[in-house]
């Protein structure tokens, strides 16, 4: 089953929480070169960069704003709903948000720690039954859940981090099924490293990608029945190994 | 829930679905539709989403019988069928009334015998009633007698407050209902005029054209002395036969025009399909080596059959595809968009750039059909126009098809032309604004007589149509 608005894999409608997200950006403005022509961008404060929303203009998108906080999960219900009164049917509905603070920091104040794993995965977790609840009363629509290699296997070098993206990617699984035969389905997308402004000053992984590349694989999975994907696609039997290399090694691996 | 789509097979969505038997079981139903609201549904025959509401219900009307509703001042003793399933009653003047689920294939098969035709049959004999009247579907008779709505009398008609109205073409209703998609009401009955027929035959001319132009020329100079007429057109026909058809024209036949074997029974009629497509096919088996074999081979049959005054039946004349039944199937699990316009006379060069452009598309195409049209009706959201009507199937999984098909809606729209509602899956909520200019008139009768937005379905919202 495709949940696709129309017969050809054309898409109308995009919720993108965290609008200021730069893969969710990429995203959206493929969905609108495709022909999607109302979009909400929901972020702190109802803003999002000016040179964006005019791009997404530019190629014919009607622009909605809205006020979003990932930390507030007693906002996200009525987020949606109004998403949904100003769009329409919800297509497609993006949670980008998320941040990636520095193991050493979260060693030193286990509050921050706390503070970051409720945005990266419980803001994940209220706004995905908010949305998904939304997707499964209209009977149709994705749920694009923005996971990553590092939730996969936990890695000693980002575990506040990574075992925030494990809760998440373990949560959009059973919401996957928990939504099956409703005609909603959720895409699981596990990244590698992205080499974007979140990991600005970083030294990139081995098999690192693009912003772009991301949102590429996520347009391919739209218009496919996939319900995961690795970008890039090799990670994921890179991981299956990964996943049973024993602990003494795991634990030894540089990063 | 059940899981519908449209005959193309395409973008299905889960749905309630509930088979009310009487107007009243139906107007019960509407009471007990939640926030995603309703739709009715008949054989399934339009090939988009017409048919489809998402996460809401949708009303099999196949079974819904107008039997204890009042149908006065019809003499029941010309005909009718009553008694479990939808019923119809015949005048002795050729005016049928029949419940909304009525097939005009257990139409025709019933009529046929007393010497009477539906007054406009589509390409195939599997549509209700009431799916006729809501698409206001058209024939190979619309340059002579127009569309299904021209000839309806009356219409009854389930609002959404659980009333019945009992419209004629006097009122606006009537035709924002005709055309209307199913989203005014539920259609219970309509009664329309037959039309009478000696002999159940086609008395048929076919004749080959070599390319566009002179498919063109030939229609608009002979149409008028046929009833019914159309083109099918060999779209992977390229370069200086680009164009080249197959026109079909014919008459309802006299006895005198039959042999003598057949004059005997000179009414029959029971056709049924002879084949049945396989429960899965193959995506791929519908390729351009087939097609381009099948295209061939149906232009090349036309060569010895060419010729005046031919005898046909019904079924091969006007639904060559029933005989295969579920023949949507042979697209493969992917499905296929049928692409249908219609331009406005004077608008044959948008004509022409089309054709040129499927055709040096490779597009794989089955039975490419073009129709000359007559006048249209007064509904708002009708298709047909006076000018010319293509319309062709795609296999979905076709590369680069939805950019190109944009592409053709925009050369459509600019010549003044449109897309017809019961064919699309596909186009724009734009492309549906700039095309039909009576869509806001149609909009304000629609709200008053469905203020909070009961009847919606898939291709309402696709559309925004509300």
């Amino acid at each position: 089953m495709r949940n696709v608005r129309n017969a050809l894999g054309g898409i109308d409608t995009v919720l993108l929480l965290g609008g200021r997200s730069e893969i969710g950006l990429a995203i959206v403005e493929r969905l609108v070169r495709d022909g999607a022509r109302r979009v909400m961008l929901a972020a702190r404060g109802g803003t999002a960069p000016a040179e964006d929303i005019e791009r997404l203009e530019r190629l014919g998108a009607e622009v909605h704003l809205a006020d979003f906080d990932a930390a507030r999960p007693e906002t996200h219900v009525t987020l949606i709903e109004e998403a949904a009164a100003k769009l329409g049917d919800l297509d497609v509905v993006i949670p980008a948000f998320g941040v990636l603070g520095s193991q050493a920091v979260y060693d030193e104040d286990p509050v921050v720690a706390a503070r970051d794993v409720a945005v990266n995965f419980g803001g994940h977790v209220s706004a995905g039954l908010a949305a998904a609840r939304s997707l499964r009363e209209q009977g149709h629509g994705t749920l694009i859940v923005l996971s990553s290699v590092a939730g996969v296997r936990v890695r000693r070098a980002n575990f506040v981090y990574g075992s925030a993206k494990a809760g998440l990617d373990g949560f959009a699984q059973g919401l996957a099924d928990s939504l099956h035969g409703s005609g909603a389905r959720v895409v699981v997308v596990r990244p590698g490293f992205v080499i974007g402004r979140m990991t600005r000053g970083m030294t990139p992984a081995p098999m690192s990608v693009t912003v772009d590349a991301v949102a590429d694989a996520v347009i391919d999975a739209l218009r496919s029945r996939r319900r995961t994907v690795w970008v890039p696609a090799r990670l994921g039997p890179v991981f299956a190994l990964m996943r049973i290399l024993p602990r003494a090694i795991w634990r030894r691996l540089p990063r | 829930m059940t899981l519908l789509t449209g005959w193309g097979r395409t973008a299905p969505t889960p749905a309630t679905l509930a088979r009310p038997r009487s107007a009243a079981e139906a107007a019960a139903l509407l009471t007990r539709a939640g926030r995603r609201g309703v739709v009715a549904r008949g054989l399934g025959r339009s090939y988009g989403d017409a048919a489809q509401n998402a996460g809401g219900l949708v009303l099999d009307c196949t079974g819904l019988d107008s039997t204890g509703l009042d149908c006065t001042g019809l003499d029941s003793t010309q005909g009718d069928r009553t008694g479990g399933g939808p019923s119809w009653r015949l005048d002795p003047t050729g005016l049928v009334t029949a419940s909304a689920g009525v097939s005009l294939h257990d139409l025709m098969t019933d009529l046929m015998p007393k010497g009477w035709f539906v007054p406009v049959t589509p390409g195939t004999r599997y549509v209700t009633v009431g799916g006729a009247v809501a698409a206001d579907v058209h024939g190979k008779n619309h340059h002579v007698d127009s569309s299904f709505g021209a000839h309806v009398r009356s219409l009854r008609l389930l609002t959404a407050d659980g009333t019945i109205h009992e419209l004629t073409p006097d009122d606006e209703l009537f035709w924002a209902t005709v055309g209307g998609m199913g989203l005014t009401g539920v259609i219970l009955e309509a009664t329309f005029r037959c039309v009478p027929v000696e002999t159940s035959r086609m008395v048929v001319d076919v004749e080959r054209t070599r390319d566009l132009d002179q498919t063109l020329e030939t229609m608009a100079e002979t149409d008028h002395r046929y009833r019914y007429t159309v083109a099918w057109i060999d779209l992977l026909a390229g370069g200086r036969r680009m164009g080249r058809s197959v026109l079909t024209r014919g008459d309802h036949a006299a006895p005198a025009d039959l042999p003598a074997r057949m004059r005997r029974d000179r009414l029959a009629f029971g056709p049924r399909p002879r084949l049945a497509a396989p429960p899965w096919a193959p995506g791929g088996l519908l390729n351009r080596a087939t097609v381009r074999a099948f295209n061939a081979a149906w232009y090349g049959k036309a060569a010895p059959a060419a010729g005046k005054r031919l005898i046909q039946g019904i079924a091969p004349f006007f639904h060559p595809l029933d005989g295969v039944a579920g023949w949507n199937r042979m697209y493969g699990s992917r499905g296929f968009v049928q692409y249908q316009f219609a331009v406005p006379f004077g608008a044959e060069d948008t004509l022409r750039r089309v054709v040129a452009r499927l055709s040096g598309a490779g597009v794989v195409s089955f039975l490419t059909v073009l129709k000359r049209f007559g006048r249209g009706t007064p509904a708002m959201l009708s298709f047909p126009m006076p000018g010319w009507t293509l319309a062709l199937d795609i296999p979905a999984a076709q590369s680069g098809l939805a950019g190109m098909l944009t592409e053709l809606d925009e050369w459509v729209a600019a010549a003044g032309g449109r897309i017809y509602l019961a064919k699309d899956s596909r186009m724009s909520a734009a492309m549906m604004s700039a095309t039909y200019p009576r869509l806001d008139e149609w909009r304000e009768i629609r709200r008053r007589a469905d203020p909070d937005g009961l009847f919606v379905s898939d291709l309402a919202r696709r559309l925004r149509l509300l």
